[in-house]
């Protein structure tokens, strides 16, 4: 054996244990979704004897999945599409007039990113809760809020290598500042925002703490806070709770069979940069 | 051309306004209520520093601060570990399998916390039941029910979720080490370890410091896998920093007290931040 087909050897076995290792957690619950509430305490590890359906409606039925799913989708994208608006807008602003107040501001969003969400809970919930604001329109707020930091970072890195001659052009062509932005810098800026996209989708989609401080009431749960209910009433019914988890699951890994170069990406210039 | 100023406070308003409402007014006023005896509903009295004295003394919160400091440690240590393992794996070949692998170990990072805790909580009740009784070994009888297998439970689950995460970040350097240099070693007779040692390593060390502050603050401000996995039981022996303000905020209502605590952990999580940064700019520089 050369020295080359060892290493492809030693490639495929380790890579291909830890993968399985890795994913074994997913497969065990899928497999135990199928048994029968007995069979998953005489026999968690094994498939199936007799496969059964049956967990599957009665869990898609309380986890009310048909109107979390929607709820998700409405805060996720509502606080995307603001974050996404209002960031990238003032990242342009920041980088196309330098000055010590632009640097100023500048820095109050870095040291801003100190602060975890835990430091300012109590009386974030109290503030908005005096304004009557616990609903969506105050969550997404309090996302932007949270986020725009990191998504002014990474707008103003990418805004830096456009050229501040392709605003000029457009300015003597008879364009405003709002058009510029909207209709030069804002498709320039579309690997960015892709980014900013993902990160906070991650993050919107799977939040549990803060919309279950603000947004917890019957017909306004999110999957996880759904999730979280119904295992509470089911976690000694392991079949209904298993079917729960993987409706909760099929969402997001469907979407990341799709997008996965994008989500990759995303990660990795959200870290680094 | 120059930007006008009006236009320019009009574009940065949104996000000025949402700062100031969302994490500079609730700053502030958290300070302040961390020296009163608010409980949610109105303050009855101004107690000074009381809150932050009683702190010192409060066993339970000197135990979660115990408990979220050792969960990470040892997971920013299993995790670092891990997670480069996979990223050294993973960019040995760059075909479909690699990206299957990767595809795989970054699965669990999208995942919300309460959802991957649910997870583990069957995989430690009842799978690693039906292990024991395969196996008949000891070790995987009754976890979550004792402090220790519910601390490494903890780590378990977010070593899982994050390694992923971590690999990541180190492809996106390894990446950057120029081909040339590790041919040039190969052909001067370096091995696989020789080549990771004095030609990878120092080039990514720089991912190192990223990695290791960045796991250990999303360690610190592990909230929904706690709540999930364990609740904090048994008796409150694995709560960590994060529940122990919110079950003095809003379960005992105690909200002045809970503040006082949020502060602490602010300056703890603040300066993990800032320590990183000083390293990062200090390597910077020394490059």
């Amino acid at each position: 054996m050369n020295g080359k087909s060892y290493s492809r050897y030693s490639f495929m076995i380790i890579g291909g244990l830890t993968s399985l290792l890795w994913i074994y957690p997913f497969y065990l619950v899928i497999v135990n979704s199928f048994k029968t509430r007995g069979e998953i305490f005489t026999s968690p590890l094994n498939l199936p004897i007799d496969a059964t359906l049956a967990n599957y409606p009665v869990a898609f039925a309380r986890l009310d999945f048909i109107q979390s799913f929607f709820n998700s989708t409405i805060v996720t994208a509502g606080s995307i599409a603001l974050i996404v608006f209002c960031t990238s807008m003032a990242a342009y602003a920041l980088s196309r007039r330098p000055s010590k107040t632009s640097s100023m501001i500048y820095f109050i969003f870095a040291i801003l990113m100190l602060v975890p969400f835990q430091s300012i809970m109590i009386p974030l919930i109290a503030i908005f809760g005096k304004v009557d604001m616990l609903n969506r329109t105050g969550l997404a707020i309090m996302y932007l809020g949270l986020g725009s930091s990191l998504a002014i970072f990474l707008y103003f890195g990418a805004l830096r290598g456009i050229p501040k001659a392709l605003d000029e052009a457009a300015i003597m062509d008879g364009c405003n500042r709002f058009q510029v932005y909207w209709y030069i810098m804002f498709p320039m800026l579309k690997s960015t925002t892709v980014t900013v996209i993902v990160l906070n989708a991650i993050w919107f989609w799977n939040d549990y703490l803060l919309p279950s401080l603000v947004i917890n009431r019957a017909g306004m749960h999110t999957i996880p806070l759904r999730t979280f209910y119904f295992f509470g009433e089911y976690s000694r019914q392991w079949n209904l709770a298993l079917a729960g988890l993987v409706l909760a699951i099929i969402p997001i890994i469907i979407l990341y069979m799709f997008l996965q170069k994008y989500i990759i990406k995303g990660i990795s210039d959200g870290s680094v940069k | 051309m120059k930007f006008k100023q009006s236009t320019y406070w009009l574009f940065l308003l949104p996000c000025l306004l949402a700062i100031t409402f969302v994490i500079i007014v609730p700053f502030l006023q958290g300070i302040y209520y961390s020296l009163t005896d608010y409980n949610g509903f109105q303050i009855s009295s101004f107690v000074g520093f009381d809150n932050y004295r009683r702190l010192f003394t409060d066993q339970n919160f000197l135990n979660s601060l115990r408990f979220t400091a050792g969960f990470s440690i040892a997971s920013i240590i299993g995790i670092n570990v891990i997670g480069l393992a996979f990223a050294l794996l993973v960019t040995q070949k760059s075909n479909k399998v690699s990206t299957v692998f990767r595809t795989i170990y970054f699965m669990p990072n999208l995942i919300g916390g309460i959802i991957l805790g649910f997870i583990w909580q069957f995989i430690f009740i009842r799978a690693f039941d039906g292990l024991a009784q395969l196996t008949g070994w000891g070790i995987f009888s009754d976890w979550l029910a004792s402090t220790r297998t519910g601390f490494w439970g903890l780590v378990i689950l977010f070593v899982w979720q994050m390694s992923g995460y971590i690999m990541v970040i180190y492809i996106s350097f390894l990446n950057n080490v120029p081909q040339e240099l590790l041919e040039a070693s190969t052909i001067d007779g370096a091995n696989a370890w020789q080549r990771f040692r004095h030609v990878k390593f120092p080039l990514i060390a720089p991912a190192f410091t990223i990695s290791l502050f960045l796991t250990l603050s999303n360690a610190f401000k592990v909230y929904d896998q706690n709540m999930a996995l364990t609740g904090g039981g048994p008796f409150g022996s694995t709560e960590m920093v994060t529940m122990n303000i919110y079950n003095s905020a809003f379960m005992t209502r105690e909200m002045g007290y809970a503040q006082a605590k949020a502060v602490i952990f602010l300056v703890i999580v603040a300066t993990i931040s800032v320590i990183q940064i000083y390293f990062t700019r200090k390597r910077e520089v020394d490059l």
